[in-house]
């Protein structure tokens, strides 16, 4: 009785022409195209990144001379480390610029929801708004330096015209950071705005249609609406935002470090230090310490949004 | 990421408009615009005063109170950025090790991309896990040991090493799986049934469907080829084979307050890729709104 009654069901869930038996079986079978097509993708996986993955952890360990084999030092790296008042302001910096880019993701949802609402001209605003995407974040870092340059940039003398008096933004390192956050929320705006954008247009018009005859008027409609619907979107933008965030270093190279500009001591992230550590003073060995410990920290970053998203991200 | 992967809206239409959406009254569509038409400027402010200056002389930028508008427009900006950065050179290394770059992941994250999403094979879902768990570590992690690599190899300071490690992406083969695993299977079995091989099934018939995704992690993977600028940097350290990236912040030491010449520079360096994305505009929002921006 029971197998009469599975077997139409099977059927209806498999729409279409049946295959023959021989087919199904064959696509059961172990198909040997799989290795030669998983084979080069594997062996690079394998020796680029798995293996240096890998040795940086035991580099860790180990203090690694120019030339030569290393030796292992145990935890020696970490110790030094948690001693180390450079790692411990740079970690301060890269938190604090991380916090201040999430600024940047309110200002992208309402500009995501005004361009959805636009009637006209949404793919040009796009485009405006993605543009320092694609701009070389080297060229972005230049244009930046010089507009807020303490002596000659145009930010400071607009600051002037209303009484206001300007600083060394990028020249003390009181306010570099924050000169960093500006800077970097302005060139992440246009991947939020595209994520969130997608995210907007599959939410349901019948919904909004619903709430205006309800009487909901425009803002009540963004909060009882778009924001619940668009949470899963807000989410997936706050974990790469921090992600990447964390892994600042473009900005501080291109406007402090490649310029020898003194506030660079006081303005180092997380990822320049590892840089410098590694690659400028050699100790490969230090340097794996810090890159593990910025593994650690994404991590546990990661893991307190996927603990919190059950609070505020609405899957339906 | 899985999990954040699949919480992403699919782009259904590649970012183009839907037919259905919900208007505001024309009476309230002039508010929107103004509100937008602030901040795309805002946005763009920075563009124009980095092609202004471009225009102008070391001695005109350093004036108070400052010109907009350049007094005597000049090229001298860009004849300094030509006579001190080998821009040919470094923009032909920039664009082969893109190219090189661009074309090896395309092709090798679709094969394995195929191979995880449609066909079976022993220890298929551990090699996926792997590929997952390497798509959540940050490059930072990489670098020293594809640093050794390229040094035992010989390649340091060459092309090939720029490109190399970009080559094989956990991020592309992850892309790609996603892409077969959502098309139909119909197609498929009736390839099968007219007799065709795995290989001229994903040849013919599988990879032609996902020329969309292909496209857009072909965009993706060209932005960061172009933009990147760790990687270059550590592993040209003799100073041959720059890309335009490390050129121009090297560049920027020698001529750190001559800023007609800086700003000419970031135009030209930045001049390819705007030409590219505006072109192609469509594939980038595409494939930022299936994957986000992951290196």
């Amino acid at each position: 009785m029971r197998a009469t009654l599975d077997r139409p069901g099977r059927q209806q869930r498999r729409p279409g022409p049946t295959s023959p038996p021989r087919l199904r079986r064959r696509r059961n079978r172990i198909d040997w195209w799989a290795i030669p097509m998983i084979v080069p993708a594997f062996i690079g996986l394998a020796a680029l990144y798995l293996w240096p993955f890998l040795s940086t952890f035991v580099k860790s360990f180990m203090k690694v001379p120019v030339f030569g084999p290393g030796t292992f030092t145990g935890v020696d790296n970490y110790t030094k480390l948690l001693s180390d008042e450079d790692f411990w302001r740079a970690l301060g910096n890269s938190a604090r610029y991380t916090l201040l880019v999430l600024l940047g993701i309110p200002i992208a949802i309402v500009l995501a929801a005004l361009i959805e609402q636009a009637a006209k001209g949404r793919t040009l605003y796009r485009v405006l708004f993605f543009l320092p995407v694609v701009t070389l974040p080297v060229a972005v870092g230049m244009v930046w330096r010089f507009i807020l340059n303490g002596d000659f940039g145009i930010l400071n003398y607009l600051l002037s015209l209303v009484g206001v008096p300007g600083e060394y933004w990028v020249a003390d390192d009181r306010f570099t950071i924050y000169a960093f956050a500006v800077v970097g929320i302005w060139m992440g705006l246009g991947v939020n705005l595209i994520i969130l954008g997608a995210g907007l247009q599959s939410i349901p018009v019948e919904l909004y249609e619903a709430s205006a005859v309800d009487g909901a008027g425009r803002i009540r409609q963004f909060f009882s609406i778009t924001l619940p619907l668009l949470s899963p979107s807000v989410f997936f933008v706050t974990v790469l935002t921090i992600i990447s965030a964390l892994q600042m270093f473009d900005l501080v190279f291109v406007m402090l470090g490649s310029v020898n500009n003194t506030a660079i001591d006081g303005s180092k992230t997380i990822v320049y230090l590892f840089y410098e550590a590694a690659f400028v003073q050699f100790k490969q060995g230090y340097g794996a310490a810090i890159a593990i410990v910025l593994l650690v920290i994404i991590m546990i970053a990661t893991a307190i949004q996927f603990r919190l998203q059950r609070r505020w991200v609405n899957y339906d | 990421m899985t999990e954040i992967e699949l919480a992403t809206p699919r782009v259904r239409n590649g970012g183009r408009r839907s037919p259905r959406r919900r208007s505001v009254s024309s009476r309230g569509q002039w508010r929107i615009h103004l509100i937008l038409i602030v901040a795309a400027t805002l946005m763009v402010v920075p563009f124009v005063w980095q092609i202004l200056t471009a225009f102008k002389t070391s001695n005109e930028v350093a004036s108070l109170p400052p010109t907009i508008v350049p007094a005597t427009p000049s090229l001298v900006g860009f004849d300094t950025f030509f006579a001190s950065v080998p821009f040919w050179a470094q923009f032909t290394v920039s664009a082969t090790s893109l190219a090189l770059r661009v074309a090896g992941q395309v092709l090798v994250a679709a094969l394995a991309g195929y191979a995880f999403a449609r066909l079976r094979f022993p220890g298929r879902n551990v090699i996926f896990a792997l590929f997952v768990l390497m798509l959540m570590v940050p490059s930072q992690l990489f670098v020293l040991g594809q640093f050794d690599i390229m040094k035992e190899l010989g390649l340091l300071n060459t092309v090939p090493a720029l490109a190399i490690p970009g080559v094989f992406s956990a991020f592309g083969t992850f892309l790609m799986r996603q892409a077969f695993i959502t098309m139909p299977k119909e197609y498929e079995e009736a390839a099968q049934l007219d007799g065709a091989g795995t290989l001229r099934i994903f040849w013919r018939v599988m990879l032609p469907m996902a020329r969309p995704m292909l496209a857009a992690l072909a965009v993706l993977t060209s932005l960061y080829s172009w933009n990147d600028l760790l990687w270059p940097l550590i592993v040209t350290p003799a100073g041959d084979n720059r890309p335009l990236t490390v050129g121009l912040a090297s560049m920027q030491g020698q001529f750190g307050t001559d800023y007609p010449a800086l700003m000419a520079g970031a135009l030209i360096c930045t001049l390819p890729l705007v030409i590219v994305f505006i072109v192609l505009q469509r594939q980038f929002f595409a494939g930022i709104a299936s994957s986000g921006l992951k290196g």
